[in-house]
């Protein structure tokens, strides 16, 4: 399939007490029309500025873009004007967020809400507009959707007004959502019923999907490609399948074999991934998984690795020592 | 549910509030947050209580710790029930029960190093005679919990968050307590974390004889700690069973829906599994459905579940479900 959006080398930057924090350090990805993609990483990755940074929505003065290009649609968005890229956003490319409350305007009602995107790019006229919100309201599985219009944010519970930021997402047809941990908030049955709802919506509609997330389940269960994240670099790719059956990247092992299992017999013991997440401010010119990697050799401490080919389509990894790690046993 | 090994036994805990009626507050009301709850934990077991938000189980957790007087309901510890007993009777007990929370940031004073935040309850219980015997102790804690003594003079702030959380446990084990409710306490955390954590807690356990109430909505973190587990839906238990039968024959369909919504981190095996998705939401407590409480999600729903309550009764030995078809 053709190539939607391409991020090439980007570098995002946030000035910060402790020092200049490159939280995306030259990342490259991309999303195939109607593809589902994930971002995995955990906090303080770089998963959430990459998405910013594709709306060019990072804040100002402390983060900056500093590098890179955007493609999307083969045009570079890095290069629109601002004027031309409010015309991409909410238009071509939309976002979910993770809370909706803070995303909804408290004071506005939910009709409003939706219809401004219409009324603005798409021109339409308020009837118009308010038809179609009512028509993906209930598309999104929201009952009574025209009357429920006039009603205001407060009123819906958490699975509803995630449902409503997807209406939004959905409702000037983009070709492309940003799903920034889009059930987090929510609970178990709930996050069940948004995340059918994202897969069924995108195969019905053709809409491609990045979906950022920490949980290694909902990758597993939605995504077709997945992009891990350490440290604000992409430690490994490939396709769902070769990253969960053949983890060529120490970090992506030990996310994999630190999570308990439903389906599998209880263990004795967890094998956490020891020590803590590196501080960006510090990072030296080694790989930065190198102090909690059991894989680590001396060569790890002093030179940065680089993406490579590893077995399997696309399937790539940053690791020294990533052809021992194809050796060592399966996941148990 | 009476055993003799028991080291708190719950029994009908109902915490009910009143909302509303107020200048601004609409319509006045009860929330049943609580609803008859009853269960016991044995010396050195971890029960784990899970459920959706507004289930009840933190306010449950919170009831036991006596931070909220309950409505109506006994809450026995080590014999002595905590409902009966005045502020100064309770702060004989109140050492002995310990909490951790989820989020550690919010509950560590940022103006004090880690040093004083883990002396301060020493001097409030009069546990360590001197400054000498204070930092002792407060450098024997940071081991036990995985940390360094240096780490003593260190503020909140510099620390990460799985770092805090062994402040936040660190802190509950100063006052050398017999139960700690344990409250979504890896669910903020990195995933690469929260598994050093969970250890952490398996150890100590061992380490200190600890009981544990682990409150949480990860049910494979749940599986994985808990020696039995309980399931709570709208402020009442619909299920509790010892670990391996509540996971691998789950009697109560609400407990089937739940596992059956976890997403299981392997590609194959999710193209293979056929999810329960359970329609609408939970209803609020206010207004709770008549019958079961579960019966306008219930897949399996009939008539007679409308109208009847049902109680939770032992269906197979130590397998208790609420029910009216298991």
């Amino acid at each position: 399939m053709a190539t939607l959006l391409e991020v090439r080398s980007l570098t995002t930057e946030f000035v910060t007490r402790g020092g200049v924090v490159r939280a995306v350090d030259g990342v490259s990805w991309d999303v195939a029309e109607g593809e589902t993609v994930a971002l995995v990483g955990e906090s303080g990755c770089g998963k959430s500025v990459s998405a910013l940074s594709v709306m060019r929505l990072v804040a100002a003065p402390a983060g900056r873009i500093v590098g890179g290009q955007v493609f999307f649609k083969g045009r570079d968005l890095l290069a629109l004007s601002e004027e031309e890229m409010r015309r991409v956003r909410g238009r071509e490319i939309a976002m979910v967020f993770q809370e909706p409350m803070t995303s909804l305007n408290p004071v506005l009602t939910i009709g409003r809400q939706l219809t401004e995107g219409l009324e603005i790019h798409l021109g339409m006229t308020r009837g118009d507009a308010r038809q179609r919100a009512a028509e993906v309201l209930a598309t999104v599985g929201i009952p009574d959707a025209a009357r429920r219009l006039s009603q205001y944010p407060h009123q819906f519970s958490g699975g509803m007004r995630q449902r409503i930021m997807i209406a939004a997402a959905l409702a000037c047809n983009p070709a492309l959502i940003l799903a920034d941990e889009p059930t987090t908030a929510l609970d178990v049955t709930i996050q069940a019923q948004i995340l059918e709802l994202m897969r069924d919506l995108s195969r019905r509609f053709g809409v491609a999907m990045l979906i950022i997330t920490h949980n290694l389940g909902v990758v597993a269960r939605y995504a077709d490609r997945v992009n891990v994240m350490y440290a604000g670099r992409i430690v490994e790719r490939g396709s769902a399948r070769d990253l969960y059956r053949r983890p060529r990247h120490p970090y992506t092992l030990g996310l994999l074999r630190s999570v308990p299992r439903l389906d599998e017999p209880r263990r004795a013991r967890l094998q956490p991934i020891e020590g803590q997440p590196p501080d960006l401010t510090r990072l030296g010119a080694g790989c930065a998984f190198a102090p909690r990697c059991t894989f680590r050799v001396e060569r790890c401490r002093v030179e940065r690795p680089v993406l490579a080919p590893a077995d399997g389509e696309g399937h790539v990894t940053a690791c020294w020592e990533a052809a021992r790690l194809a050796r060592a046993p399966a996941l148990a | 549910m009476t055993d003799n090994g028991a080291l708190l036994e719950v029994r009908n805990l109902v915490k009910h509030f009143h909302v509303g009626g107020g200048l601004f507050g609409g319509a006045p009301g009860v929330v049943r947050a609580v609803d008859g709850v009853s269960f016991a934990i044995r010396r050195g077991e971890t029960l784990g209580l899970v459920g959706e938000s507004g289930c009840g189980k933190t306010t449950t957790g919170r009831c036991i710790l006596q931070l909220e007087r309950p409505t109506s309901g006994e809450i026995v510890f080590d014999g002595q029930d905590l409902t009966k007993l005045d502020d100064a009777g309770l702060r004989r007990f109140r050492r002995r029960m310990q909490v951790i929370f989820q989020d550690p940031y919010s509950s560590l004073n940022p103006r004090m190093t880690i040093g004083q935040i883990l002396a301060e309850p020493l001097v409030v219980h009069g546990l360590a005679p001197d400054r000498a015997a204070r930092e002792a102790r407060v450098g024997e804690l940071l081991r036990h919990v995985g940390l360094l003594p240096q780490h003593a003079h260190r503020y909140p702030h510099e620390l990460s968050g799985g770092q805090r959380q062994r402040v936040g446990i660190a802190r509950a084990l100063a006052m050398e307590p017999a139960l700690i409710v344990c409250d979504e306490p890896v669910s903020a955390l990195d995933v690469s974390i929260q598994a050093q954590i969970v250890n952490l807690l398996e150890d100590l356990q061992g380490q200190f004889g600890l009981t544990y109430l682990f409150v949480a909505h990860d049910l494979s973190v749940v599986r994985h700690i808990s020696d039995r587990v309980a399931v709570m839906y709208l402020g009442k238990i619909v299920e509790i069973a010892g670990r391996q039968a509540l996971y691998e024959d789950p009697l109560h369909p609400y407990t089937r829906a739940l596992l059956s919504a976890v997403p299981i981190p392997d590609p194959d095996v999710e193209a293979r599994r056929e999810h329960v998705v359970l329609g609408g939401e939970v209803p609020s407590p206010l207004n709770p459905p008549a019958g079961c409480v579960f019966h306008p999600r219930c897949p399996i729903a009939v008539d007679r579940c409308r109208s009847e309550v049902p109680a939770l009764r032992e269906v197979k030995p130590g397998h208790w479900a609420a029910c009216l078809l298991a």
